[in-house]
């Protein structure tokens, strides 16, 4: 393996040559550009670079074998080397062994049985030697009843190892053989592996592990000549000491135990074990992690006149994204406009490559040279521009529609913008959230990308086979505006509404004014982005779930009817539109495709943003109003409340009261408490409920799946009710009361934590604190949970990232074996079916039959 | 011994010893060797409970809401 022994503790002569047999030997491979290696002919660059050693004087410990030498040497006997186990057992073993490699097993938990088993024997069976106690002291000795092994001590215990003895230890001796975890040769790696930087005063800097070579070999030599000459054994075992350190270091700089080795300015040396260990070594931060060319990232922005295909991308972005074009003869003219606009003008070009594969910057002097020059089969690495493939990403990317596929629309903003409806599958808001693009380079990449993770090829989930993209906020409260009741939109505001999408004609119109002027409603606008032969029945979101469904007879205008692309009678809502639930955008997809499924997303983002502005949406202070009789009603109801509550107290401290099954007395008052309290709030909610009606703007949201919830509005208008740590009401703070405002024992609503106030009216000192109590119990709930889910998370996809459905649909592992028969138990791609259900049949019999089948 | 058996439970599914005929041809079927289907100890109880041997290849019948019915193989192992 080696090519050549290292005996000088120096790099490079006077002349800024390597030395002969020197750290830098030119057989050890070549980095200086112009010279070239003894050891393959190759010069920089093309040569790998090659190993060479260093012989040590006396034999040292590798470090990173601790732990099993310990356990090796604990296990044999000191004077003949045999393992301490009886033939029996060893045979035993090596049967165990033989089958856990069967099974494709990992042997480590047998190894260090055996060890274990070893251990316990007091004496020898073979030379009927009682054996010493080995006690490892910290960083590489070890101790024998007292006395320090040396090295070579260890060494020559282990070399007298049967290689019987060795396959039982769990090693294969043809390849590996226990005495090999004490070094008596040093590989030195190559050059390669630890260039010199030339400064740029022209001084040279080395590596770290260079640094660390040169201390090896300086020792080396010293203790070679002190021991030539005689040198007492003190200061021989002082060298040897020395040799041990600097070998230790050179694995490992972070040992516990030894000083880390220092570069002059103090700085401790990067060392093998160092470059490959943590966040920034060569796992995590090299081969997992890597940072990339041809990507971009910033914040990102909402632009709801953007398709859900597309990305806007900043023009000071796509100025600097650039993507490689062969120059043909039927593009050179192409080519050339974009060599000539150069890198400032957009869309243009900001490299070449020329056909001898030298690449170019294009500057404004070069650029009328090389648009004369340029010719077929040259590359121009020209600007991105509008419809490039492009990755779309936001962290962290925990599902497939993290990272998806848009088409690039270059914009003069400084913000990547995207469609609202797109935020769903990367969980994306617009408060300062920052995403990344990733330019694909090449055709092949880009028909991938574009036929696999289109964003419109995402619409729906694997998790539930529904879509995962849709409606939100506005596009919902939009959407539900303009649908509800009958409107009578004019002639200019339907066009106005409809202008963005593919729209050319107007369908007849629903009556006209007294000014004899048409009008449309509009259920019709809407319809009019249906695609044509669509059928659906369904409640909507603001259906308030009577027993029986009046369906078409609903008075509330909730129970949604499409017949052939036309919305006769309901409101479109979350349930029509939203993500997640939406059936109308689900059906489309499903029945029409994807391209079809696309362009409903756009052109009803589109509208519902028109929709929301021509009956105009806000909400402020005033909108949590409610009138006094209302407010007196939740007083009185809250303050009676109160009354049961003391009531239920006395009754619990007369012990008249009864205890629930399985319950003590005081869980079941806590209980009877919980459960008044709850009930009081929700009282109130309704008497406020019931006054604030459609035409309250949070209501509309609320109903229509917007955005919040009635018991959001009933916290701001009502009554915020009870606050609770951990499901119970709040009993921790002072000895016997949670303030001091209450006295000790106060089983009382206000003393744990029921807040009668609103949002609105405002809370007293002791509710604010309550508040405050149970409020931070759900932000130390949402920090723990992400901890613990990326944990999880993490664990889940090192477990399952191997597996694979096959074409039988059987799924297995990479060694074949199999995990499951049948895919998920029914061979059924989830992202196909009917939100997972298994009535999919169901629906499509019906859809053809028209009739319902159970 | 026990006085009740563990296929009675309702959330444990059918288990029974494939026959030698019946086994090749699931082994046939996936293109594998035993070696490659999921294990099963012989010190499970539910082994136990029907009586498997080393080597033997147990068929699992459990019910599928999706699928109606759902068949697995697991190779009994020591
Ligand atoms: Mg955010
Ligand atoms: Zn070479
Ligand atoms: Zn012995
Ligand atoms: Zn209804």
């Amino acid at each position: 393996m080696s090519v050549t022994s290292v005996i000088a503790a120096d790099t490079y002569d006077d002349d800024g040559y390597p030395i002969d047999m020197g750290l830098m030997d030119l057989r050890l491979g070549v980095i200086d550009p112009g010279l070239k290696c003894k050891s393959c002919g190759s010069r920089a660059g093309e040569c790998p670079g090659h190993f060479g050693h260093i012989e040590l004087v006396a034999p040292v410990i590798h470090v990173g074998f601790n732990k099993t030498i310990r356990k090796a040497l604990r296990s044999i006997c000191w004077n003949c080397s045999s393992l301490l186990l009886e033939e029996k057992k060893k045979n035993e073993f090596l049967v165990q062994f033989k089958k856990l490699k069967e099974m494709g097993h990992l042997p480590d938990t047998l190894i260090n049985n055996i060890f274990k088993e070893a251990r316990k024997s007091k004496k020898c069976p073979y030379c009927g030697e009682s054996q010493r106690e080995i006690k490892f002291e910290k960083p590489s000795d070890y101790v024998e009843d007292g006395r320090k092994l040396s090295p070579t001590e260890i060494r020559d215990r282990f070399e007298n190892i049967s290689d019987d003895d060795v396959r039982v230890m769990g090693m294969d001796p043809g390849s590996a053989r226990p005495e090999w975890m004490i070094l008596t040769v040093l590989p030195v790696p190559p050059v390669t592996v630890r260039p010199s930087i030339t400064l740029e005063s022209g001084q040279r800097s080395e590596d770290d592990l260079t640094h660390k070579l040169v201390d090896i070999i300086r020792i080396n030599q010293r203790f070679q000549e002190n021991r030539d000459a005689g040198a007492p054994q003190l200061i021989i075992e002082d060298l040897w000491e020395l040799l041990q350190y600097h070998v230790t270091t050179f694995f490992d700089n972070e040992v516990s135990g030894v000083p880390p080795a220092r570069h002059r300015s103090g700085r401790p040396l990067k060392t093998l074990t160092q470059r490959l260990k943590g966040k920034e070594g060569r796992f995590r931060g090299s081969l997992s992690g890597k940072r990339v060319n041809f990507s971009a990232r910033t914040v990102v922005s909402p632009d709801p006149n953007l398709s859900i295909n597309e990305v806007g991308v900043p023009l000071s972005i796509a100025k600097h994204m650039t993507i490689p074009v062969r120059v043909i003869s039927r593009n050179l003219e192409l080519m050339r406009t974009y060599v000539s606009r150069g890198s400032s003008v957009h869309p243009g070009a900001n490299y070449i490559i020329r056909n001898d594969g030298k690449r170019l910057k294009i500057t404004d002097l070069n650029r009328d040279e090389l648009v004369e020059t340029i010719e077929s089969g040259w590359t121009v690495e020209r600007q991105m521009q509008n419809g490039d493939v492009v990755l779309f990403n936001r962290q962290p990317s925990l599902h497939k529609m993290s990272i998806m596929a848009h088409r690039v629309k270059v914009l003069p903003s400084k913000t990547f913008k995207l469609n609202p409806a797109v935020c769903p599958p990367y969980n994306a808001d617009f408060d300062g959230d920052e995403m990344n693009m990733h330019v694909l380079q090449t055709e092949e990449s880009r028909a991938e990308a574009s036929i696999l993770m289109q964003v419109q090829e995402n619409i729906l989930s694997p998790r539930f086979g529904g879509p995962i993209i849709g409606g939100i906020h506005d596009h919902i409260s939009g959407l539900f505006l303009l649908t509800r009741n009958e409107k009578m939109i004019s002639k200019n505001d339907a066009l106005e509404l409809l202008k963005k999408s593919e729209i050319r004609k107007l369908p007849e119109p629903v009556g006209y004014d007294d000014a004899g002027e048409p009008y449309w409603d509009g259920k019709q606008i809407f319809s009019q982005i249906l695609p044509s032969g669509l059928d659906l029945e369904f409640p909507a979101e603001v259906c308030s779930k009577c027993d029986v469904c009046k369906k078409e007879k609903c008075e509330e205008d909730s129970y949604v009817v499409i017949r052939d692309g036309e919305l006769i009678m309901g409101t479109i809502d979350e349930k029509a539109i939203g993500a997640f639930k939406g059936k109308v955008l689900d059906k489309i997809v499903k029945k029409y495709g994807s391209t079809a499924g696309a362009n409903f997303v756009d052109d009803f983002t589109r509208l519902a943003i028109r929709g929301v502005m021509y009956t105009g949406l806000s909400f402020g202070i005033s909108d949590e109003d409610i009138p006094e009789d209302a407010k007196l009603n939740i007083t009185v109801n809250l303050e009676k409340a109160e009354a049961d509550v003391s009531k239920l107290i006395a009754a619990y401290d007369a012990k008249e009261l009864e205890a629930l099954p399985g319950r003590t007395l005081a869980e079941t008052i806590e209980m009877r408490i919980m459960q008044r309290l709850g009930k009081a709030r929700d009282e109130a909610g309704n008497t406020a409920g019931n006054k604030l009606g459609l035409e309250n703007s949070a209501v509309i949201m609320a109903k229509s799946g917007a955005r919040g919830s009635m018991l959001n509005l009933t916290q701001m208008a009502a009554c915020v009710g009870q606050q609770a740590v951990r499901g119970e009401r709040i009993r921790r703070g002072y000895a016997g009361r949670t303030l001091p405002h209450f006295d000790k024992g106060d089983l009382g609503a206000d003393a744990h934590g029921f807040v009668k106030s609103s949002y609105k009216s405002g809370l007293n000192p002791t509710e604010y604190f309550f508040h405050a109590i149970g409020g931070r119990e759900g932000l130390v709930d949402t920090a723990v949970r992400t901890s613990q889910s990326g944990y999880l998370q993490r664990r889940l996809v090192n477990a399952l990232q191997d597996l694979e459905v096959q074409y039988d649909r059987s799924v297995r592992e990479t060694r074949g074996v199999v995990v499951q028969f049948k895919y998920g138990e029914d061979g059924i791609n989830s992202t196909k079916s009917d939100f997972n259900k298994p009535e999919t049949m169901h629906k499509i019999v019906s859809s053809v039959t028209g009739k319902e089948v159970v | 011994m026990s006085n009740f058996s563990l296929l009675d439970n309702e959330l444990i599914p059918n288990h029974e010893i494939l026959g030698e005929d019946e086994m090749r041809s699931v082994l046939k079927q996936y293109n594998i060797g035993k070696e490659q289907l999921p294990k099963l100890k012989v010190s499970d109880p539910i082994a136990k409970e029907i009586g498997a041997i080393v080597g033997d290849v147990v068929k699992i019948t459990r019910n599928s809401y999706t699928a109606g019915e759902s068949l697995y193989y697991r190779y009994v192992i020591e």
